[in-house]
């Protein structure tokens, strides 16, 4: 426990040294306003709108967003170190590969976690503060889950980031298969999943489907977010397809952290053999 | 005895390639060994085979008495220390930070961590990040890094790689310090000038084999190679000529003042004690084939028997 503390830690703090956590925050916080602000601007009027529909378009844009800055956070995690030469030199000291593997994941995760606590909560007060809101108990249980579920949906692409990083031999190429990764379960697995169903002339029942969802974590962290809003049907799109209410949120947030554990196991198994 | 680092018939290949083919090296406690040989000869393979980073295809390895790819992996790395090739640190770290880091993984306390800054003159920089050092300090952080823990056996992977000659000097003046105290030091390198002094045995590899192993009188006797002797001194033209060829000695230049002879090694003493006895010589200069002379010596047999 030692190992993989000293090693978050140092991850920890490279990445504020880099100002990772600034320029995430600010990021956030930005879109946040922006929507808040711009959000009602397709009704002919700007201002800050509702901090309730505000969280259902952010959930549509976090999905772009997130996996973005978490797999550019950590793509370059093994594969970078492997061409400073301090991951051969890692290898040599008293600690596994498994609790470097480990405690970069603890750093990274907790830098997202920071600074998506920070940008998305500051800017939900603000927003709160300048509607009105500031009394209702719904709508911080609302933005708490949202900023749960865009924490976890940061670190499945932080286990995917380290995927591919212990796969790519150089770190360009590593940066490749992140945008692969990237454009895959964000754009390309909706467009495939609707080409099937509309090509299998209602083979898949829709008892199926909403399960098919399960297998795309971008799809799941946006089944947990828009499904429980009424605001939420006219953006949804494909997931207002499946019943809304066949999952509990707090489900949801399991299987996300089911996606997390996976790519991370694969990762730590692939390290293993990894040759330096 | 027991060896610290000890390679029985070792060999690694990768696929078609073969990096080591059959190293037979045993390292005694305290000394310093210099492996040498061109980019490619298998030194940095023989350094990962030594720190189990790599597993042998074939062959006996053990260091400091255990199998570094087994059970006690873990205590055999706090026991030593290594600095890889062309090395360079989390540059928006500060040199302090760095070593925190290692000296935390190997849990060093921080009294040692601030001594060995100290010791390696980086007090002053600690606090600076390391993407400000200059590549003399980022190879002193290096070293520094490999000390924690006071190993028992050090591992330089090409130190002297692109430093200026301070640099390097003041690298083997830490070396030195280090085989006072008795620690073992395995070094790497294709840069020969200087190292001589600093090493008791010099391996040489290529293409994976060992070429030649020994302290460096061993090699210079083995390799037979000749000795330039100088003489200075005043004496008439044509004098020493006709007592050089009476000793059989063919290969020599001669004036007034001076006088080289390129001898055998074995007609090494004859020759100086010859010289010695004329009061006509002054100065007496005896230069015995350099490392570098030595291992074009042992790669050029290699190429000669390769053909």
């Amino acid at each position: 426990m030692h190992e993989i503390l000293t090693v978050s830690l140092k991850e920890f703090r490279d990445g504020m040294r880099n100002m990772w956590v600034f320029a995430i925050t600010v990021i956030f916080a930005l879109f946040a306003l922006g929507l808040a602000y711009f959000g009602s601007a397709a009704s002919g009027q700007v201002g800050f709108t509702s901090l309730d529909t505000t969280i259902v378009s952010l959930a549509s844009l976090a999905i772009f967003v997130i996996p973005l800055i978490a797999l550019m956070l950590a793509y370059d995690s093994i594969v970078g170190e492997e061409e400073l030469g301090t991951l051969l030199l890692l290898l040599s000291y008293p600690v596994t590969r498994f609790q470097i593997l480990a405690g970069k994941f603890i750093g990274h995760a907790a830098l997202l976690a920071m600074s998506t606590v920070m940008g998305f909560g500051l800017a939900g007060i603000a927003i709160a503060a300048l509607t009105g809101q500031l009394m209702s108990v719904n709508l911080w249980q609302a933005l708490g889950f949202f900023i749960a579920s865009a924490m976890l949906l940061g670190w499945v692409f932080i286990a995917f980031a380290y995927l591919v990083s212990v796969f790519a031999s150089e770190k360009s190429r590593a940066a490749g298969l992140a945008l692969i990764i990237w454009f895959f379960f964000v754009l390309v697995f909706d467009l495939l999943l609707l080409g099937i169903l509309v090509g299998s002339h209602g083979a898949i029942s829709a008892r199926v489907f909403p399960f098919l969802l399960l297998l795309n974590p971008a799809d799941v962290f946006r089944l947990a977010n828009l499904a429980g809003f009424e605001a939420a049907q006219a953006y949804s799109g494909l997931v207002s397809v499946a019943t809304a209410h066949l999952f509990r949120p707090w489900l949801l947030l399991v299987v996300l952290a089911v996606w997390t554990i996976i790519p991370f196991s694969v990762a730590a198994l692939l390290f293993q053999r990894r040759t330096p | 005895m027991s060896f610290v680092v000890d390679l029985q018939h070792v060999s690694k290949v990768y696929g078609e390639v073969i990096a080591l083919k059959g190293l037979n090296l045993q390292v005694a406690p305290g000394e310093v060994i210099g492996l040498l040989g061109h980019n490619g000869a298998g030194k940095t393979t023989t350094i990962k085979l030594i720190l189990g980073m790599i597993a042998a295809s074939s062959g006996q390895l053990q260091v400091l008495g255990e199998s570094p790819r087994g059970r006690s992996a873990r205590t055999l790395r706090m026991q030593w220390g290594y600095l890889p090739e062309s090395m360079s640190f989390y540059e928006q770290l500060t040199g302090r930070e760095v070593l925190d880091y290692f000296g935390r993984l190997k849990r060093v306390a921080i009294a040692e961590r601030k001594a060995l800054l100290e010791q390696l003159g980086l007090a002053e920089a600690a606090d600076r990040r390391v993407k400000t050092y200059s590549k003399g300090m980022r190879q002193r952080l290096g070293l520094a890094q490999a000390l924690l823990g006071r190993p028992r056996l050090l591992l330089l992977d090409e130190p002297t790689v692109g430093l200026d000659p301070i640099a390097t000097r003041d690298l083997y003046l830490t070396l030195d310090g280090l085989r006072q105290h008795g620690t073992t030091v395995i070094l790497s390198s294709h840069v020969l000038s200087g190292i001589e002094k600093h090493i008791d045995r010099v391996a040489i590899l290529r293409k994976g084999s060992l070429r030649a192993l020994g302290s460096i009188e061993q090699l210079r006797h083995n390799a037979g190679l000749p000795i330039r002797i100088r003489a200075r001194g005043h004496w008439p033209v044509g004098t020493w000529e006709t007592r050089l060829q009476r000793e059989g000695v063919i290969n020599y230049q001669v004036n007034g003042t001076q006088l080289e002879v390129i001898s055998a090694f074995d007609a090494k003493l004859d020759i100086m004690r010859l010289l010695l006895s004329d009061a006509a010589v002054d100065d007496l200069d005896v230069q015995p084939p350099s490392l570098e002379t030595l291992y074009v010596h042992f790669n050029r047999e290699q190429e000669a028997s390769d053909a």
